[in-house]
């Protein structure tokens, strides 16, 4: 495979998202590594299905689905993005300056979403093993059915926080307004300390993770139970 | 349900002053009671077992003298069928219009899911995923594998979604439409889990919205976000419960559909609550039409294909399915049935678990004597793939030779040239929903003769 080094410059003012894609799909086998990306414009699906260690930045706000399914790549929204950012990433790294709409990271399985700013609802929503870390807050029903993966909350949480919660680990640091089905406050442990210390460093914000609380499941509606009706 | 549910099969002449209630029948009766000791609703496979107006009561209307009918065995009756070439770079060509359903790796186990694929291959015609992602089995035996997009999202990623010859993008299902699903945490084996990414033994939940969209407004940007991952590369189809399909086919095909996949409510499924088998959605026979008009009124009718499913049986189904403007049909438990699923050699192992051959629908429980329903490996040992694709391919030879028996004996060259005036009706009901005449008559229920 033969790489280059230069900085490809792509103007979406000028270029369709489906050419701009389709050079970045094509950049997998050989071609440039390096991307900027300017007037996104708000445009859906920017640098979707990415498979690739290619470094992507883009200059200004992204529609629905930027960087959704990455493998590999590392991109880098310096804005705003819209609903389902990096939705089942599997790998690399998707960094928002601003906001980010509903739904980001839903489903990931791996990788890492950072959002500087604040997260719309149902942020991590059945997240499967992606690594998130908000800077700012998270609106409500976020980790909902979240399987796998840390949900970190530098700032506050809204109602429902990880609803139906399964294995993730969520980290916040604010208040929460109300914790979902079979959601609790759990003990930070070494194990969990270590965890949210390196996604903080990892992520580059800086918060003193001795400000956060932990929250994950009771394990109490795993199996189905009549008893528990009540509590779905 | 076990044996409970089975009460019509029991034995039990007529004795003189035993005269049994038509609302409190022994099923209703046994119910009852079950509730009342379990407190809680019925979850089971398989699809509706209440009777609905059905293709059964629908007659097709062979050639005479005012029509001219093809000779069987020996003219041609074209089979063929392009999905998918709205948008999509490689369409599917099916040889046969019909095609396997969606059936999860979890609710089915491997080597069924390999026998499905085996059989739809061996007669040029496509398998769907399911909940729980692509299994190498499944792709390495399915020649044209369809990939579903659930909002669960178990085992989805993008390697497979470039890997299948087709996306479907699943809104619903017609065994339960508005509702999600449930994998009770007894078939959760080792590899179940970790496709899933869930602890063994937990009960999957699948949910009933996607994730990330919310409406058809949405969705026509998912539809966009999978075409870029894809190049364009495939179809993508959109699959929906019958309930109101005239306004939910215009909004899936104004959203970018290539293929609409149309679920009835006697649709199957590996395991839902029976009221909801039973009690939600509208009979194919009544959906079709809707579903047919809405695409006509759009200017899309064979441009987006319609594919039809629940409670398809035969190749009698298949046609009268086709006349009223289906592009192809869709199998699901006719395949079960296919590859060995409530087989009467199995009868004494069905009535150790209480039920019996011809009854067996708890497809949620894992004990599925045939190996079929289950993630036991035991059980599904027992179950040969190869078998079972030779008697799925054999089914679907034999539905294919009876469409086209029908077709030929309506003057068609092509099985997609059966229509609407093909056809007419039993019942009264039936030709209100379905839209042809009454046997006999000119009347259309519902329809002024000016329509």
């Amino acid at each position: 495979m033969s790489t280059e080094t230069a900085l490809e410059v792509v103007d979406l003012s000028q270029t369709s998202v489906r050419e701009l894609n389709q050079r970045l799909h094509d950049a997998a086998s050989g071609g440039p590594q390096a991307w900027q990306v300017v007037h996104p414009g708000g445009l859906h699906s920017i640098a979707a299905g990415l498979d690739a260690p290619l470094d992507v930045d883009i200059d200004g706000h992204v529609g629905y689905y930027c960087a959704g399914m990455n493998k590999e790549a590392t991109v880098r929204i310096h804005g705003n993005a819209g609903v389902g950012l990096a939705e089942n990433i599997m790998s690399g790294s998707v960094v928002v300056d601003g906001d980010a709409s509903q739904s980001a990271g839903a489903t990931g399985h791996g990788g890492l979403v950072v959002i500087r700013g604040n997260a719309s609802t149902r942020c991590g929503i059945s997240m499967k093993g992606v690594n998130i870390v908000v800077g700012g807050d998270v609106g409500n029903l976020s980790a909902f059915m979240a399987q796998k993966g840390a949900l970190v909350v530098c700032g506050d949480a809204g109602e429902a926080l990880g609803d139906s919660i399964y294995e993730t680990h969520i980290y916040v640091r604010g208040s929460v307004a109300s914790l979902g089905a079979d959601c609790i406050e759990k003990e930070i442990g070494e194990f969990h300390a270590g965890e949210l210390s390196g996604l903080l460093e990892e992520s580059g914000v800086d918060a003193d993770p001795g400000e956060f609380r932990r929250y994950g499941t009771a394990r109490r509606l795993y199996n189905f139970d009549i008893d528990n009706a009540g509590d779905y | 349900m076990g044996a409970n549910g089975s009460g019509n099969g029991a034995a039990g002449g007529w004795s003189p002053g035993l005269r049994e209630s038509a609302l409190f029948d022994r099923n209703a009766i046994a119910e009852i009671q079950r509730k009342a000791r379990e407190g809680i609703y019925d979850i089971r496979g398989f699809g509706a077992k209440r009777k609905v107006p059905h293709f059964d009561d629908l007659l097709l209307l062979g050639a005479s003298v005012s029509r001219y009918p093809l000779e069987g065995y020996r003219e041609r009756c074209d089979t063929s069928v392009t999905l998918g070439d709205r948008f999509a770079r490689e369409p599917i060509e099916l040889e046969i219009p019909i095609t396997i359903a969606g059936m999860s790796f979890g609710a089915l186990s491997a080597p069924a899911k390999e026998a499905l694929g085996r059989g739809a291959s061996a007669m040029g015609t496509s398998t769907t995923t399911g909940d729980g992602g692509m299994t190498p089995e499944e792709r390495g035996h399915s020649d044209k594998l369809v990939y579903q997009l659930l909002p669960s999202r178990y085992g989805m990623n993008p390697d497979d979604l470039r890997r299948a010859d087709a996306i479907e993008v699943v809104v619903g299902q017609g065994a339960k439409p508005g509702g999600g699903g449930m994998l009770l945490g007894q078939k959760i084996s080792d590899r179940v889990a970790e496709m899933r990414d869930l602890p063994k033994g937990v009960d999957q939940r699948s949910a009933c919205r996607h994730p990330d969209w919310t409406g058809p407004d949405d969705l026509e940007i998912k539809i966009g976000e999978l075409r870029e991952i894809t190049d364009w590369r495939v179809p993508i189809y959109v699959k929906m419960a019958a309930s109101r399909p005239y306004f939910d086919v215009a909004l899936a095909a104004k959203a970018g559909a290539d293929v609409i996949v149309l679920d009835g409510m006697e649709g199957g499924t590996a395991a839902t609550q029976d009221v909801f088998i039973e009690h939600v959605g509208i009979p194919l026979l009544a959906a079709i039409p809707e579903a047919v008009e809405s695409l006509k009124d759009l200017g899309l009718h064979r441009k987006v294909q319609l594919v039809v499913s629940g409670g398809i049986r035969s190749g009698a189904d298949a046609a009268k399915a086709l006349a009223l403007g289906a592009d192809a049909v869709s199998v699901g438990v006719a395949a079960m049935i296919a590859i060995g699923d409530n087989d009467p050699a199995l009868e004494a192992e069905y009535a150790k678990i209480g039920t019996a051959a011809g009854f067996y629908d708890d497809w949620q429980a894992g004990q599925d004597p045939a190996g079929i329903s289950t993630q036991d490996e035991a059980l599904a040992a027992r179950f040969d793939p190869e078998l079972g694709g030779r008697r799925l391919a054999n089914y679907l030879r034999a539905m294919v030779l009876e469409i086209q028996t029908l077709a030929r004996a309506c003057g068609k060259s092509d099985v997609r040239n059966l229509e609407p005036e093909d056809l007419v009706s039993l019942t009264i009901e039936a030709a209100a929903m379905a839209r042809v005449p009454l046997a006999g008559t000119k009347w259309i229920p519902g329809l002024d003769e000016d329509d």
